[in-house]
Parts: C-alpha cells; sequence; structure tokens
C-alpha cells in the first residue's frame, strides 16, 4: 500500500510527560501545520504511574484508521516502555531513545541521547520529554521546529514558557551530530509532506 | 443564543468528547446536568467550563436518574438541554428517559460506550449499548439513535442530534465510545451562520386555545416554554390532547401510533448513512462508529488488491436505515457487518434482507477491530 501516513509512538512511565509531547506533536502537525492528525493515548490505570503511551499519525490525507499499524518512529524514555511498546516497530523505523533510562535496545539502528540528564542541567526534569521531544522534531523529518515551538508554548503557563524553549532547542542541538542518513531510516516526514497534493 | 461560543474558522486539536461539547454549544445547548463517568467526563468537565461564559447553567447532579430529571425540566422550560454518560449510567437514565419519550421532550443524551455489562471494563472501548439506545427504557417509544466515529462527526452529528431532538420533539441518543471520545484530530470550526440550527416550533395561537398535545399534519404538536403563560400539563401516564392522563384505548393508540409516524414523516433526513467506494462494490462492510474507521482502511487495503470493496456507515441507528442497508444488501454478493459486540446491529440488517450472504464479525474483549482483521476477513468473503 502507499505510504501516506507518518506513524509515531512515544512512551515511557507516567509523569514522564509522553502524552503531552504527543499532543504537542500532532498539534504542531496539524494545528500548525496543514496536515491532518490522530493522536491517541493509553488510557486506564497507566495514567497514574506504571507505563503510559500516546500515539501520533500524521498524514497528507484524511486518516481512516486512527492507531498505530506499523511504526515509523518510536520514542522511549525508559527501558519497561520500551519492552512493552516495541511491537509494531517498522524494520526501518527511527528507534530514539532516553539514554538516562535506556540500557538496551532491541535494535542496533537506534539513536540514544540523555534527555532527562540535559533536563536537570536546564534545572527541572519535567522536562525531558521536550527536550526529547526537540529531538524526535528534528530526526524524524521537516516537520518545522518553528511549528513545534508554537505548539510547545501554548500548551504550557506563561512562566514556564523560556525553561521550555529552551529544552524544545537543547533537544534540537542533541541531535545535530546524529548521522540519520546512515541509519536506514525511511520513511521520513518529507516523503509524507512531498506527498500533500 | 447565538453568541460564538470558540472562535470559528481557526483549527483546534481536540478529543472527540471535546467536539461533542463544541457541538452542543454551536447547537445552542445552554444547560447540562449530569455525573461524571469513564470515559465520558471531558464533556462535563469542559461544559462545567464553558457553559459559565456563555450564560448557560452546568449542575453536576448527584447520580444519573437525576441528572435525566434536570435536562427534562430544563427542556421543558425552553432550554436546549445535554446530559453525558456511559454504560452504567445509561442504565440508570432509562427511567427518566422513557419520561422524556413519554412527554415529548427535546433533549440530547450522549453515551460515550464503554465495556461492560454492570461496571465491565470502565476504559475499553464497546458498541454493547446499540440495543439498550433503542430498547433500554420500557414500552412501545420513539427515538432516535445517532453513532460518531470521528472528531468531525462528533461535532456534526452533535448539532444534527440537537435539530432533531427539536425538529421532532423526541429524547436523542448520541452514541460514541472509548475510541472515538479519546482520539485528538485538528478540527476547523465553522463559522456559527454556516451551521444550520433548528428550533423547536413555538405555538401560534393564544394562551387559551393551546393543547400541548394536539396532532397535526407532522404529527409533532408546537411546544410551549414552561413558564411563558401557556397552559402545560406534564405527566408519564398515557394522555390526551391537554396533556390530562386518559387511558381510552383511542387516546393511548392514537399516541403511541403519532409516536412512530413523525418519525416515520421525517425518515429520510433523520436515517443518515454514508458510502465509501460503493459505487461499484460486489461486496460490502457495513458497520458505525469507531469501527467505521477500520472499515474504510480495510477497504482500501482490498481495493489494492483488486477486490471491489465498499463500506456503508450507519450514522443513524435507529430509526433503522432500512433503504440504505437493503440497497446495499441486494447490490453485493456478500456483506460484513462488523461490530465491538457479540452481534447486535446484524440482526437487524438480517430482518431487513434475508437472502443477502450476511458475515459478522465480532470483538468484545475491550480491543479495537483492527484493519488487517477486517481486511483477511473481507478477502475470505
Amino acid at each position: 500500500m502507499k505510504k501516506e501516513r507518518y506513524e509515531m509512538r512515544f512512551c515511557g512511565s507516567g509523569g514522564q510527560g509522553v502524552i503531552t509531547a504527543a499532543v504537542i506533536f500532532a498539534e504542531a502537525a496539524g494545528v500548525y501545520g496543514d496536515y491532518y492528525v490522530c493522536q491517541t493515548q493509553s488510557y486506564g490505570p497507566q495514567s497514574r504511574g506504571g507505563t503510559s503511551m500516546a500515539e501520533v499519525v500524521i498524514s497528507p490525507h484524511e486518516i481512516d484508521y486512527p492507531k498505530v499499524v506499523n511504526m515509523d518512529c518510536l520514542l522511549a524514555m525508559n527501558q519497561t516502555a520500551l519492552d512493552s511498546f516495541f511491537s509494531d516497530f517498522s524494520p526501518k523505523g527511527l528507534l530514539v531513545v532516553d539514554s538516562t533510562f535506556v540500557g538496551q535496545t532491541p535494535t542496533s539502528s537506534s539513536i540514544s541521547l540523555p534527555f532527562t540528564e540535559v533536563a536537570r542541567e536546564l534545572g527541572k526534569e519535567i522536562v525531558a520529554n521536550i527536550v526529547a521531544l526537540g529531538a524526535v522534531g528534528q530526526l524524524c523529518g521537516k516537520l518545522p521546529i518553528a511549528d513545534l515551538e508554537k505548539a510547545v508554548l501554548a500548551r504550557v503557563p506563561e512562566k514556564f514558557r523560556d525553561l521550555n524553549r529552551e529544552a524544545l532547542f537543547a533537544g534540537v542541538d542533541l541531535v545535530k551530530d546524529v548521522n540519520v542518513e546512515g541509519l536506514n531510516h525511511t520513511p521520513s516526514l518529507d516523503d509524507i509532506y512531498g506527498l500533500s497534493d | 443564543m447565538t453568541k460564538p461560543v470558540t472562535d470559528t474558522e481557526q483549527k483546534y486539536l481536540l478529543q472527540g468528547n471535546e467536539a461533542i461539547v463544541e457541538g452542543a454549544l454551536a447547537a445552542g445547548c445552554r444547560f447540562y446536568a449530569g455525573y461524571p463517568i469513564t470515559p465520558s467526563s471531558e464533556i462535563a468537565e469542559l461544559m462545567s467550563v464553558k457553559l459559565p461564559t456563555v450564560g448557560g447553567t452546568f449542575i453536576q447532579m448527584e447520580d444519573e436518574i437525576a441528572s435525566m430529571g434536570a435536562i427534562v425540566g430544563a427542556s421543558l422550560a425552553g432550554v436546549k438541554s445535554l446530559t453525558a454518560t456511559s454504560g452504567p449510567g445509561f442504565s440508570l437514565m432509562q427511567e427518566n428517559l422513557g419520561y422524556a419519550s413519554m412527554t415529548e421532550v427535546p433533549i440530547v443524551v450522549v453515551n460515550v460506550m464503554r465495556g461492560g455489562p454492570s461496571t465491565g471494563l470502565p476504559t475499553s472501548p464497546a458498541q454493547a449499548d446499540v440495543m439498550q439506545a433503542r430498547w433500554g427504557t420500557h414500552g412501545d417509544h420513539a427515538i432516535i439513535v445517532l453513532a460518531v466515529s470521528s472528531v468531525a462527526d462528533s461535532y456534526e452529528i452533535t448539532i444534527q442530534a440537537f435539530n432533531l431532538a427539536e425538529k421532532y420533539r423526541t429524547p436523542v441518543i448520541l452514541l460514541s465510545d472509548e475510541i472515538v471520545g479519546h482520539t485528538r484530530e485538528a478540527i476547523t470550526l465553522p463559522p456559527n451562520k454556516d451551521i444550520p440550527i433548528f428550533n423547536r416550533i413555538k405555538p401560534s395561537v393564544p394562551p387559551e386555545w393551546y393543547l400541548p398535545y394536539e396532532d397535526n399534519s407532522r404529527g409533532v404538536p408546537p411546544m410551549a416554554d414552561i413558564g411563558s403563560g401557556y397552559r402545560h400539563h406534564v405527566t408519564g401516564l398515557m394522555h390526551d390532547a391537554k396533556g390530562f392522563p386518559n387511558f381510552s384505548p383511542e387516546v393511548a393508540g392514537g399516541f403511541l401510533k403519532r409516536q412512530y409516524r413523525k418519525l416515520a414523516n421525517g425518515a429520510d433526513e433523520i436515517q443518515m448513512t454514508k458510502q465509501f467506494m460503493m459505487d461499484d462494490a460486489e461486496i460490502a462492510i457495513i458497520t458505525y462508529g469507531a469501527v467505521s474507521r477500520s472499515a474504510i482502511r480495510a477497504v482500501r487495503m482490498a481495493r489494492e488488491q483488486g477486490i471491489k470493496a465498499g463500506f456503508l456507515q450507519l450514522v443513524t441507528l435507529w430509526p433503522f436505515p432500512k433503504k440504505a442497508v437493503d440497497a446495499v444488501c441486494r447490490k453485493c454478493r456478500a456483506v460484513l457487518v462488523p461490530e465491538m459486540n457479540m452481534g447486535q446491529m446484524v440482526r437487524e440488517v438480517r430482518a431487513v434482507n434475508q437472502t443477502a450472504t450476511l458475515k459478522q464479525l465480532n470483538r468484545f474483549d475491550g480491543k479495537f477491530i483492527t484493519p488487517q482483521i477486517l481486511f483477511r476477513k473481507l478477502m475470505s468473503l
């Protein structure tokens, strides 16, 4: 079937902000960008501690099935979540993990970055999700970081805006030296965005 | 009543539940009484924030029985009213739902379906209340039941629900489910002027001539607001044109016939369906709600394999859209009816056309029917 969807899953422990990160990503693509998006999440006791998961599907066309079928991008914020939610991962998918909490990855073709450590250096561990968002946004293709920035700032209270902006761009900076081409990751969001007609 | 609630012509990322709130407010709903319950709670939460900003009233009631009582009362006083719940609460609402039907009060009741019976699976999707929505309250009664499949649907069909309730003086049940209710999608809300709104017809006669339940060609009597000077007696007992209890066979038989006649008169606009790739279809899926999303994908997958598949989405479940369903059954060599229950609406499809090759596919373990499951079944037809 023609590739017309870009499917992402963010997972971590409850409180690591993966659902917020997914909502922000969906807003950047669907509200500030011009694409169809569907954002869903695991729902239930998981949201109060335990493992938490959220998905985003992006397409230039109207989206039929709202959940992940063939995952193009997985962001895992800890080991348990990675182990639980790795299934459905496309062989050519992009796997990004928080090296602070993930020791082992199921594929060598992954990108380990210290999101939580960077967040701690910024002064608030809680913005690790935004650091990760910056990295994933930069890695997965050409989703304009400016759109992500708008979406982040619209979601956080005034007094935390500077911190969150800093976190987002710290994430973008983290991946400056990552060689995405070397990872054989296809399709990138480029393919999706290029499809719009 | 037409003050804009949320800025229109602007994009938002909304959950299905949030879109129901936007739709209700756009339709003119200004009263909400309810008791929060998973997975419908966002509707109550957002209503509690938004209604006061437009001069409306939000009440958190002690339970769902009282919630229904409150919205029936508010609607009788002339205010479009909404409540939302899920399975266990919907069961509690049945008594007063019958009262609303007997007294012909326009209200909209949202049921965001979850797994049952009883408290069941609070955080899992299901479609197992579709028969309850039709027959949950006792006695023959007229009722409209609509089902939504997306955020856009949740907005548009909610407006339709209010319009139909007002036009036909009947309760309307809007069925969503955990998947649609909690999926976020980007949506642009249309300008208020582009939203068709129907308000109940008020009496044109002076108060002394007014008969609140008098028949007319539409079978829908004009409705005076309580407190507006028109006498309006309201009872759950069988009643005559004046609204007073009357148990004569003529009155009782006539009342029920009128209830069914008023919806039959409006069948063309009430019985809403959507079609996808049906023009040259040889096999078809008929379903509703969240499963529609998987159905569309499965049809696309089948088409890629050269199979001429199509899809009929039932937006209106009750009164059952017989004509549209029969047309699909006649046209296709096989029809698949997938549902997130043990097989409920499939019985209606069977009743409409007894000769079609009909297959059902049921999932009732709290999980979604995926496109892959549907596709495999389609390929085996």
